[in-house]
């Protein structure tokens, strides 16, 4: 029993990693924008369907496709905030929301369209590999999935922290106004923002398609993962998304080990709720970076 | 007769039906120091902002150095040499104060020729900046935020300053510190044009006045021999 509870939990810390960075994402568009970027979980899942129906079928090894489809969603996300989201900011919190829904309804069935409904997954031989922790097998893919999750958080905040870049996209979220006395072109710096979160959601939607199959409306659940994940977290801190995304993994493994596999996805929820009435900044509420 | 640095022309703006600002007109010369005064919504922020881009003007035109800048977004104005230090100071909360300096300098980096400015010289005229470098922008005290908000505006290299209510809810003894900065900032052949309560300090740092009425343009001239009472009167009204 207790072995069972430490591979629980050891699962849910590396499914978390995934989480956590399907919200990082989320929480960058928030963090600069202040919007609540309702295609993200699309774009996860267009990165998904890139690699897997596009660049692997043409024989081009995982790694490198993986290689190829990040650049190119951070192009999709920075385009699309320059030609389509950016017109509408500075207009109160409705547009966006309704632009950025648009956005998501439109992929979903591009999607649709050029890829059928039909169930996909990258085929790895990662998928049957596990690792052995003593008398604990963990999945290799989840290794993978956190150490990457890890991997992008620091990048990030490294950017975010250390560079001129980070400085300005930080700057612009405190007081755009106040920015642009200083020469940084707010505008620019949103669309260098959703390139990022765009990027960011690329890299989660690799992970995804060799961690679980997935259809062209996984989005919408990948969108309600890394929403729950963000207020769970603390909206604006990226640490504290993270974080946020290995509690809710954390809670809905356990629930599924007891009372039982469909409480999973209602226990995520019983996170959130309980995180919204007793602790409604979130875990790590915004500071720095 | 030479163009003056900053040529502002029928300049109006406003606010929907608000007219805060209904065309004023006036020049400054290179070097010289412009008093605007002016009580609470006489429309002097709405100037500053439409002057350096941040508030679209209905009328009128700015001129600056020979460009006319209407139409010219923010970002594009202070790189041609105005810069803004806002009232209430607007420091980034979570940047550090080196931060808050850096953003700034970090915008000049691609620009060629030589600057004037550093973080270092902005620590040399603000010592008690250099001791505060790594605390957050929310943390340090509001003489220690108007001195950074004077830094960071002079590290985009401007050749105009334009201040805002500088001296703003701050003790005598600070804002003696800033205006001797600002006098040293002028003796190096800086152009302000400078928003300040204080009739009679506002009288003494400059070399004109222009004092602004509902909007309007109610006094302009020479500050030496203009007297505080004059002075009042038109402020007043």
């Amino acid at each position: 029993m207790t072995m069972q509870l430490i591979e629980t939990l050891l699962n849910g810390l590396l499914l978390g990693g995934l989480y956590g960075l399907i919200g990082l994402g989320l929480s960058i568009n928030f963090g600069t924008m202040r919007v609540v970027y309702l295609a993200h979980g699309d774009l996860i899942v267009l990165a998904a369907y890139f690699l897997v129906v596009a660049l692997v079928p043409l024989g081009i090894p995982a790694l490198v496709a993986a290689a190829i489809v990040v650049p190119v969603l951070f192009a999709v996300g920075w385009a699309l905030q320059r030609f389509i989201v950016g017109w509408s900011l500075g207009r109160g919190i409705l547009p966006p929301l309704i632009v950025t829904f648009g956005i998501s309804m439109v992929l979903q069935n591009v999607l649709l369209l050029f890829a059928t409904a039909d169930a996909r997954t990258l085929q790895t031989s990662l998928a049957s590999s596990g690792v052995r922790l003593g008398s604990i097998t963990v999945p290799t893919v989840r290794i993978i999935d956190f150490a990457v999750g890890v991997g992008c958080l620091g990048l990030l905040l490294a950017i975010l922290g250390r560079t001129a870049l980070g400085r300005a996209l930080r700057a612009t979220s405190d007081d755009a106004d106040t920015a642009r006395l200083m020469g940084v072109d707010p505008r620019r710096m949103y669309a260098v923002a959703a390139g990022i979160s765009a990027a960011t959601g690329a890299v989660g939607g690799v992970l995804l398609s060799a961690t679980r199959t997935f259809y062209p409306t996984t989005g919408s659940e990948a969108l309600l993962v890394a929403f729950e994940v963000v207020v769970v977290g603390g909206l604006g801190s990226l640490t504290g998304t993270f974080l946020g995304g290995i509690l809710l993994a954390m809670a809905q493994l356990l629930a599924a080990l007891w009372p039982g596999p469909s409480y999973s996805q209602v226990a995520a929820h019983v996170v959130v709720l309980l995180v919204l009435v007793f602790r409604p900044q979130g875990l790590l509420p915004r500071t720095a970076p | 007769m030479t163009e003056p640095l900053l040529r502002v022309d029928g300049l109006a703006a406003g606010y929907g039906q608000l007219q805060a600002v209904r065309g004023v007109s006036f020049e400054v010369a290179a070097g010289e120091a412009l008093a605007v005064i002016g009580e609470n919504g006489a429309g002097k922020t709405t100037l500053f902002h439409s002057i350096c881009g941040l508030h679209a003007a209905s009328s009128g035109e700015v001129v600056f150095g020979g460009e006319r800048l209407r139409g010219t977004p923010a970002h594009d104005i202070v790189r041609r040499g105005i810069a803004l230090v806002p009232e209430g100071r607007r420091i980034f909360p979570s940047l550090s104060v080196d931060e808050n300096l850096r953003v700034s300098e970090d915008q000049q980096r691609r620009r060629t020729g030589a600057r004037r400015w550093t973080r270092d010289r902005v620590y040399q005229l603000f010592p008690d900046l250099r001791a505060a470098a790594q605390r957050g922008g929310h943390q340090i005290s509001g003489g220690q935020q108007q001195m950074l908000a004077i830094g960071r505006a002079l590290l985009s290299e401007p050749r105009l300053l334009l201040l805002d209510e500088v001296s703003l809810g701050l003790s005598p003894a600070v804002i003696k510190v800033l205006y001797q900065a600002l006098a040293a900032i002028r003796a190096d052949g800086m152009t302000l044009v400078f928003v300040e309560q204080d009739v009679r300090r506002s009288l003494a740092f400059s070399d004109h006045l222009v004092c602004l009425h509902k909007g309007t343009v109610r006094l302009a001239r020479p500050s030496h021999g203009s007297s505080v009472d004059e002075v009042r009167r038109a402020y007043f009204g």
